[in-house]
């Protein structure tokens, strides 16, 4: 969410041999009584190194405008996790990783909303979290209300909302900004289908405007209709990484967009 | 506006060229992007400015007399304390009593930066791992928050110093600058508390109880000046936070001005940014990791 790297003159993602590792400090490691009453006491056991878990290891990609990428691999794969490195949250613990541009991450619609205040309060205070100014929000908040369908309610507290209409405007703002570079992750549900058809357009119009898309998801149908290359992370490796039909069809072992009719 | 951007400054021309070629870049650990933190969170002040002032209002929502409440609760326990205090050590109101309110009000300002900036990165998760920005955001968002509040209970000094005049004379200016000071190590403690809490979870609840300590070896609600006889009174130097109150209570009183709590405050300062900056530096990149 840079809004200004000055001259950018590409969106680009260069990611080369990073890993991310999470320490997992449980209740006794994370204490300073550990830290302290170790150091006196001498080495005991093993505890005194923090367990580590590996999200993500060895990845290198490089991704550059117009690139459409789908995510996919099984649950704790590590889709997530890489969104996040790409979004800039987690730096790598080893290797590097290089994003420039605007980065819009839509991960969970929910945060970043306050249930206290008001769903005009909450477009302004997303769209600034996103990287946009105030001026360009107020600028939006017309759009962003017709497409919501609230109303009125816009000026209601968040916590009087429906999750419906919640989702309805965390996608309003997300899809009225400019990025660079978008990074979707599913959870795009609950929302009606009526409304679900005219969030697709928007979202289809979000991912034209964008540079690179990268899309984490488990609906083949969605990834067919955004992504043309995808990856297939498994165990926190990249496993595959080519064009979209040839690695569903590796992922799940069939032509999926074949029976999608593609 | 805050990069994801894991660099910012450092960049080839990457128009093209589909191979990985990742150019060298200033590591995790770099005082680059340490700055750059800071720098990118300074550029969202609309952001944060935002979130201070909801910060604010949200604490008092529906309430009739909502941030009003600030001024009142404090005008309350400073009008007791002064009182209180005041007839232990047989000090006279007038005099006592905007002592006590002025000590109060730079107090809370110190406490409320030590005492929220350790909690400042734990309460802030699902921001931190949910959207990418600068951690320095939030530690804007938690200083300016106390300076809103600050300027609420200045009122009751205002107030104070109308009905109990005092000597106040042109070093009331002095006010401003050490109020600078104030903010500028409320950031830095907020910041280094903040990064050691978040990683070492004991550390709040040891803070919580050190500044309740801290307050009372504060000259807040008695007289330094009374205790100078006893010889026990000159460890009070040793409390950083006695430097901070007197620097900015004397020009808010009108009180003479001893250089040499300046001179303290000012090393304290400069110490402090430089062990913050280096936390900043090293641990800046952990943060969302540690959450």
């Amino acid at each position: 969410m840079s809004a200004v790297t000055e001259g950018t003159p590409d969106p680009r993602i260069d990611i080369a041999d990073a890993a991310v590792d999470f320490p997992i400090f449980d209740a006794k490691t994370r204490s300073l009584k550990k830290a302290v009453l170790g150091r006196a006491g001498g080495r005991i056991g093993t505890d005194s190194k923090v367990p580590i878990i590996e999200a993500l290891r060895d990845i290198t990609l490089s991704l550059r405008r117009g690139d459409r990428v789908a995510l996919v691999g099984h649950n704790g794969a590590g889709k997530s996790t890489l969104l996040r490195l790409m979004s800039g949250i987690y730096e790598p613990t080893r290797g590097r990783a290089i994003v420039q541009g605007k980065v819009a991450p839509v991960f969970d619609l929910a945060v970043g909303m306050d249930p206290e205040i008001s769903g005009l309060d909450n477009i302004l205070i997303r769209g600034l979290f996103l990287g946009m100014t105030r001026k360009q929000m107020e600028a939006r908040v017309d759009d962003i209300a017709s497409f919501t369908e609230l109303g009125d309610y816009l000026s209601m507290p968040l916590r009087t909302y429906s999750t419906g209409m919640r989702i309805r405007l965390a996608l309003g703002v997300v899809t009225s900004i400019d990025p660079e570079i978008l990074l979707l992750d599913e959870g795009i549900g609950a929302v009606d289908a009526e409304f679900l058809a005219k969030a697709r357009t928007r979202l289809f119009e979000l991912v034209e405007r964008s540079g690179i898309l990268v899309f984490a998801s488990h609906s083949d149908e969605f990834l067919a209709d955004l992504c043309d290359t995808a990856v297939w992370l498994e165990h926190g490796t990249v496993r595959e990484h080519g064009p979209l039909r040839e690695v569903l069809h590796h992922y799940k072992g069939r032509d999926v967009l074949a029976e999608l009719g593609r | 506006m805050a990069p994801p951007v894991t660099t910012g400054e450092h960049r080839t021309d990457g128009g093209g060229s589909s191979a990985p070629v990742v150019p060298d870049v200033p590591g995790p650990r770099s005082w680059q992007r340490a700055f750059g933190d800071l720098r990118q969170g300074w550029r969202q002040r609309s952001l944060w400015g935002y979130l201070g002032w909801q910060d604010i209002k949200q604490r008092y929502r529906r309430s009739v007399l909502g941030p009003l409440w600030i001024s009142i609760s404090m005008g309350v326990i400073a009008t007791a304390m002064g009182i209180l205090y005041g007839a232990l050590f047989g000090e006279p109101i007038a005099t006592f009593l905007p002592y006590v309110a002025t000590g109060l009000l730079i107090w809370n300002f110190v406490n409320g930066c030590i005492l929220e900036g350790s909690e400042v990165f734990i309460a802030n998760e699902g921001l931190i791992r949910f959207l990418p920005a600068p951690i320095s955001l939030h530690i804007y968002r938690l200083v300016w928050r106390q300076m809103l509040f600050f300027a609420h209970n200045l009122v009751i000094w205002l107030l104070l110093v109308i009905i109990f005049p005092q000597p106040l004379s042109a070093s009331v200016l002095l006010a401003v600058p050490a109020f600078v000071l104030l903010v500028l190590n409320g950031l830095w403690a907020a910041m280094l508390c903040g990064i050691i809490a978040t990683r070492f979870r004991d550390i709040p609840p040891i803070i919580a109880s050190l500044t309740q300590l801290l307050f009372f070896m504060t000259p807040i609600v008695w007289s330094y000046e009374r205790l100078r006889t006893n010889p026990l009174a000159a460890y009070v130097e040793l409390n950083p936070v006695m430097h901070f109150v007197e620097i900015l209570r004397q020009p808010l009183l009108g009180q003479d001005i001893i250089w040499r709590h300046w001179v303290i405050v000012g090393v304290i300062t400069v110490v402090g940014c430089a062990v913050s900056l280096l936390a900043l530096r090293n641990y800046r990149a952990r943060v969302a990791y540690w959450v």
